[in-house]
């Protein structure tokens, strides 16, 4: 779609914008019912393997003495990884008033909260006792005893659950205006639904005021949150004595590659969204050119901590490191070289060209390519850390059983589920957002090109759409 | 009285005969694992015998080094136990572990640069007439939670309370964990380090102890004999 036409719609009338935009919720296609069926099949299966594991025994999967730890491990810290960008880059955009933020804007916030709901039930699930996962709540309880906050585990579970809550409210809030626009063009049980959500937003001056003042609030709050949920993760492993974990460099480390995967997820859900439900002429290339660049740049930063931590710990060649790091030109070879090639090799040529980043089956599959390399970086933190410990005469290797592996696939299956339904039941697109920015702006020429360009600058506080 | 109990094993003396282990195995019902799980390297022996080679000239030694669990005074287990699972008994200066308030976080063995935390991976059960030797006076643990070495702390109590009832401390050499009891040739020595009269006190005094890992900062209480070869010993 070239750029002339963009704001055709906000010229044309409200209801083609809506139509357009909600394309998700209006018509329920066959290809829908066909991606949830699959989606779902997949999540009953990890969803049967959980309780199977459940009721039979933490033996079903593939850990072991030295190995306490393992893929469930992983899919946290990878999911919660993930989760991470799209509230960041939801409120960074908004702080610093990016003027192609709108179109984005939903879309990667629904992936925080969905890929933090699937990340949030793996340390649940891999309690031995998963049935007394509330012994960790603080309390009053019979057993007159609180969780010990000196503990990570503690903190993780208060960071998480405030971040998933601060999540669910940005959500929310930003989608309020939206809400009633749906809420006037629906009929039926969505009448009623958005009605009820819409919370009476009317619009008016006053109720603007308030929502900008008020997600303003949301977008400053939230990033200090959300930076601290992964340093906490981080903490999981860097406060413990293992070697490979008890370093001071993990919590911003774990930020950085969490932001990267999280841009790379946000990146995979853009473009779904786009082919899905027919957004060319809102997501357009310049959004995956910039969400490449920001892609890139976290490239580098994760590639330099990457660089640092090993350096150091290469260099020294304390034994306990030295163990370590000798297992992954070892056993833990092949997993190394996947995270290397797919997070570094890969990403820094091709997202260094425009051309891919402006081509969106290519920044795609760049995105697919650096979540694959992140899941396998967190899998080289986690495991071989362990493998290796101090003792060397119960170093064991671990790899996972067909119930871990149908919990890699659940999770992918839960948050797909999680997404397609988020997309049939609530506007999908920040039509309000959107429509504020159509208006706000016209194409001008210079010189030969055609440039986007706002009448006034926006000041936050007085949107009226 | 607080006690401090602490256990001294010489490596000059220990065999590598595993008679510990099973003794260990036999007094706090810990499940047999098999061949199949022992592979998966889920053995449940609360004490392990760790070997090594070592070679010297033309001649290989075997090293052994039976691990128990280290009872540390600044023990890496208890402060990343969310829910006090295991914490610090400061009447025995033991590190205790409560089961029924463990939910498996697993975090306690990970964080034990030791390895000595075993974690039930089953619902493990002793058909009859096996249960007939389960030992009454401690549980049997069920799958799902954290255990691990205790220096025989039932027997710690039993002591206790017989010395209560005859109104007089525990005396040295009362309380003996079961691993002392069986070892043939005598290379665990175990009691209180309170007493400075007491033989382990007296043990601990030899130029040839060292404890494992001590430059982790761990504190234990296990404490080892060993003579150094070499050059430069």
């Amino acid at each position: 779609m070239s750029d002339d036409s963009r704001n055709h719609l906000a010229r044309a009338g409200e209801t083609a914008l809506y139509d357009e935009l909600s394309r998700s919720n209006r018509v329920t296609t066959r290809s829908w019912y066909v991606a949830t069926g699959i989606a779902f099949l997949v999540f009953a299966f990890g969803l049967g393997a959980f309780i199977y594991m459940m009721a039979t025994g933490m033996g079903v999967t593939g850990l072991n003495r030295p190995v306490f730890w393992g893929v469930m491990i992983i899919l946290f810290v990878f999911w919660i990884g993930v989760s991470h960008s799209g509230t960041l880059i939801s409120a960074i955009l908004r702080i610093t008033q990016a003027s192609w933020r709108a179109p984005v804007l939903r879309g990667a916030e629904a992936m925080t909260v969905f890929a933090l709901m699937v990340g949030g039930l793996f340390p649940i699930m891999h309690l031995g006792r998963n049935w007394r996962f509330y012994y960790i709540v603080p309390y009053p309880s019979e057993r007159q005893l609180w969780p010990n906050f000196r503990s990570p585990l503690v903190w993780d579970m208060v960071a998480i659950a405030t971040y998933l809550t601060g999540s669910i409210l940005f959500l929310y809030f930003g989608m309020i205006p939206d809400l009633a626009v749906a809420r006037d063009r629906s009929t039926g049980w969505r009448k009623k639904l958005y009605t009820t959500l819409a919370a009476g937003f009317r619009g008016s001056h006053a109720e603007w005021r308030r929502y900008h003042v008020t997600s303003t609030l949301f977008a400053v709050l939230i990033i200090p949150v959300a930076v601290s949920v992964h340093s906490i993760v981080s903490w999981d492993f860097a406060m413990a004595m293992v070697p490979g974990w008890h370093s001071t460099i993990f919590a911003p480390y774990f930020v950085a590659g969490a932001i990267y995967s999280g841009i790379a997820g946000v990146i995979t859900v853009m473009a779904a969204l786009r082919w899905a439900f027919k957004l060319e002429n809102h997501l357009t290339e310049r959004h995956f050119d910039n969400l490449g660049k920001l892609l890139l740049t976290m490239t580098l930063i994760w590639g330099y901590f990457y660089f640092s931590e090993f350096l150091t710990t290469w260099y020294s060649r304390l034994p306990e490191d030295w163990a370590l790091i000798s297992s992954y030109g070892g056993h833990y070879l092949p997993l190394f070289l996947l995270m290397l090639v797919c997070n570094f090799l890969i990403p820094l040529p091709l997202l260094s060209l425009g051309k891919v980043r402006r081509s969106i089956p290519a920044i795609f599959a760049v995105s697919l390519v650096v979540n694959v390399g992140m899941w396998a970086e967190r899998a080289l933190i986690v495991v071989p850390s362990l493998a290796r410990r101090n003792d060397p005469s119960i170093w064991h290797n671990y790899f996972p059983t067909w119930v871990e592996i149908s919990f890699i696939t659940g999770a992918l299956a839960m948050f797909a589920l999680l997404y397609l339904l988020f997309a049939k039941l609530l506007p999908v697109m920040a039509i309000s957002d959107i429509k504020d920015h159509l208006f706000r702006t016209t194409d001008r020429s210079v010189g030969g090109t055609v440039v986007p360009s706002v009448a006034e600058e926006e000041s936050g506080k007085e949107g009226t759409p | 009285m607080k006690h401090k109990w602490a256990m001294v094993i010489d490596m000059d003396r220990c065999t590598g005969c595993g008679a510990c282990v099973v003794a260990c195995a036999a007094e706090n019902n810990t499940p047999t694992a098999g061949e199949a799980e022992a592979a998966k390297g889920r053995l449940m022996h609360w004490l392990r015998i760790s070997r090594y080679w070592k070679r010297e000239g033309n001649e290989t030694r075997a090293i052994f080094v039976p691990t128990p669990c280290m009872h540390c005074e600044k023990a890496p287990c208890e402060i990343v136990c969310p829910v006090y699972a295991t914490y610090h008994d400061e009447d025995d200066n033991l590190n205790a572990m409560v089961y029924n308030r463990c939910i498996g976080t697993r975090y306690c063995a990970n964080n034990c640069p030791y390895s000595v935390r075993v974690f039930n991976w089953w619902n493990y059960t002793w058909e009859k007439p096996l249960d007939e030797q389960l030992n009454p006076d401690l549980s049997v643990r069920s799958r799902g939670v954290m255990e691990k070495c205790t220096y025989c702390i039932q027997r710690i109590r039993r002591a206790r309370e017989t010395a209560i009832s005859e109104r007089r401390e525990i005396r040295d050499g009362e309380v003996v964990p079961a691993c002392a009891q069986t070892c043939p040739p005598g290379a665990i020595v175990f009691g209180d380090t309170a007493d400075p009269d007491s033989a382990v006190s007296r043990v601990l005094k030899d130029p040839r102890v060292f404890k494992l890992m001590e430059h982790l900062g761990t504190d234990p209480s296990t404490a080892y004999l060993k003579k150094q070869r070499g050059p430069g010993r």
